[in-house]
């Protein structure tokens, strides 16, 4: 300021950070998967995902009367991840529909971008699936097609590799670390996911501690409760971590910073407990992805996590009861 | 063994009392804004209901049934829990005023509330023995406990988000309550008795 003294009231540190800037930054980290979608799922899953985030901008800026269709860009992220934990022949009304429950339900009736307390995207998956769970369950996961851009993928489908022991031998570990599995479309593929997640990490969005314990926790209890369906004990780990949404969850669900635990040790306990509840779902229960439910639960127990987590000041003494 | 950790298991997540089979709105509604008033209710509904089922497994099998009166459960139950509330109440007026306070016209209102009813009622329906139905209790009111604590976690989280005007208190509280037992949704077909 031609070198004069500036003189200004606190706060005197400011960060270029914005809630648009970080959301674009998770978009940017959504690419590659975004990417590896459209080369294995063809021309339904770009339209799938298209239809997702307009639908959730265009509800957003609906709710709040506003022009700026980007706006914070939280939409976006949320229609996006929305379209991809449902397989690329979802009929575009469910997306328009799940894209529409989320933002309302899961996000606007809380008060918006910040003030949510479940995952908006989770919050809409779950809605369809209790609503048309039909659509979700069974054999209705497309088989990819790897470059062939424009063929009808909802001719073949199967049902997911979690489905039990004899669909998942069906599958290699190989095939599913790049994404080659029937499954929801921008779940499938691990490498894009951890592509995606480094960046993520790289970026200071999100914390190891979230995908790391989530991860962790889905590879032990895998190995040690899954009775080695998947070849041995270590395999059925590996597999339980690349099969269905583990992997995207941890990275890019789980995450959410409104909806997860601010303090290291919360944050760390969330992702434990998610893996954990995620597993619960998979192996005893009726439902053979747990993805969704772990999440949504995790984010119900947040403010309780926090709570409890609150790192002790310098110098505090713990007060006697 | 077996039984009694199936039973655990299924009340306090897959059966839920609050979140699956609805039972017990009010006071999950009414007392959940605060997480202290919660606790204080929590540990009231465990202790009712631990004792409600205990004292009407009871008087079911070695009163009503030898009489011939099993068709008066419903009337009998409501007796035996309103007095036993009453108990409680008196108690809890001499040993916790502020909880006594905090707890206002929740604590009569258990007297009939359906979760503390239906706790006996389904005890005696699914046959369960003594020991049986007071673990039933036990974790059909933890379960009770943990949808009314995770409740009031959220709701205090609430009071700071910028909830609209049109849908603050009660309708933001159901909207969540209904987000919850589609997570709970997911413990469907764990196991069963």
């Amino acid at each position: 300021m031609n070198g004069k003294l500036v003189l200004s009231s606190s706060p005197h540190i400011r960060t270029i950070e914005s809630v648009r800037s970080v959301m674009v930054d998770v978009l940017v980290a959504l690419f590659p998967v975004a990417l590896v979608a459209v080369l294995l799922f063809g021309h339904q899953a770009l339209v799938n995902m298209a239809i997702g985030v307009v639908t959730a901008m265009a509800v957003e800026a609906i709710w709040l009367r506003k022009l700026d269709l980007f706006g914070d860009g939280s939409a976006a992220v949320t229609g996006l991840l929305l379209a991809m934990t449902l397989p690329a022949s979802a009929p575009w009304w469910l997306v328009v529909v799940g894209a529409a429950a989320a933002i309302i339900i899961g996000k606007q009736v809380f008060g918006g971008t910040g003030n949510n307390i479940f995952n908006p995207a989770l919050v809409g998956r779950a809605i369809l699936l209790a609503s048309w769970g039909a659509r979700l369950a069974g054999p209705v996961w497309p088989v990819p097609k790897p470059f062939n851009f424009g063929v009808d993928i909802s001719a073949v489908t199967t049902a997911t590799p979690l489905a039990g022991q004899a669909e998942a031998l069906k599958v290699t570990l190989g095939q599913m670390f790049v994404g080659n599995v029937a499954g929801a479309l921008g779940e499938t593929s691990a490498l894009a996911l951890l592509i995606g997640g480094f960046w993520l990490l790289y970026k200071g969005h999100i914390d190891w501690r979230i995908p790391g314990g989530y991860i962790a926790t889905v590879f032990i209890m895998g190995a040690v409760f899954g009775g080695g369906a998947y070849l041995n004990p270590l395999t059925t780990g590996l597999f339980h971590v690349l099969a269905g949404g583990v992997m995207l969850g941890a990275f890019f669900m789980a995450t959410d910073m409104v909806t997860s635990p601010v303090t290291p040790a919360g944050k760390l306990v969330f992702g434990v407990g998610c893996g954990l509840f995620t597993m619960l779902v998979r192996l005893f229960g009726a439902y053979p992805e747990g993805v969704t439910f772990g999440i949504l639960i995790m984010n119900a127990l947040t403010p309780i996590i926090d709570n409890l987590t609150i790192p002790r000041k310098f110098g505090e003494v713990k007060k006697s009861a | 063994m077996e039984k009694l950790l199936s039973i655990i298991f299924i009340y306090i997540l897959v059966d839920n009392f609050v979140l699956q089979r609805f039972f017990g709105i009010c006071p999950f509604l009414g007392v959940s804004r605060k997480m202290e008033t919660a606790m204080g209710m929590s540990m009231a509904v465990v202790f009712v209901m631990a004792l409600a089922t205990l004292v009407t497994w009871l008087f079911y099998t070695h009163v009503l049934v030898p009489l011939r009166l099993e068709y008066l459960q419903i009337v009998a139950f409501i007796l035996v829990i309103a007095s036993l509330v009453q108990l409680v109440e008196t108690v809890l007026r001499k040993i916790s005023p502020t909880l006594y306070q905090g707890l206002g016209i929740f604590l009569p209102l258990i007297t009939t509330n359906c979760a503390v009813l239906a706790v006996a009622l389904l005890a005696v329906q699914n046959e369960f023995t003594l020991v049986e139905a007071v673990v039933f209790g036990i974790a059909a009111s933890i379960g009770f406990s943990i949808a009314l604590i995770i409740m009031a976690g959220i709701r205090e989280r609430l009071e700071l988000a910028k909830v609209p005007g049109a849908l603050q208190g009660t309708a933001v509280t159901l909207i969540t309550a209904g987000i919850l037992s589609l997570a709970f949704m997911g413990f469907r077909g764990m196991l069963s008795l």
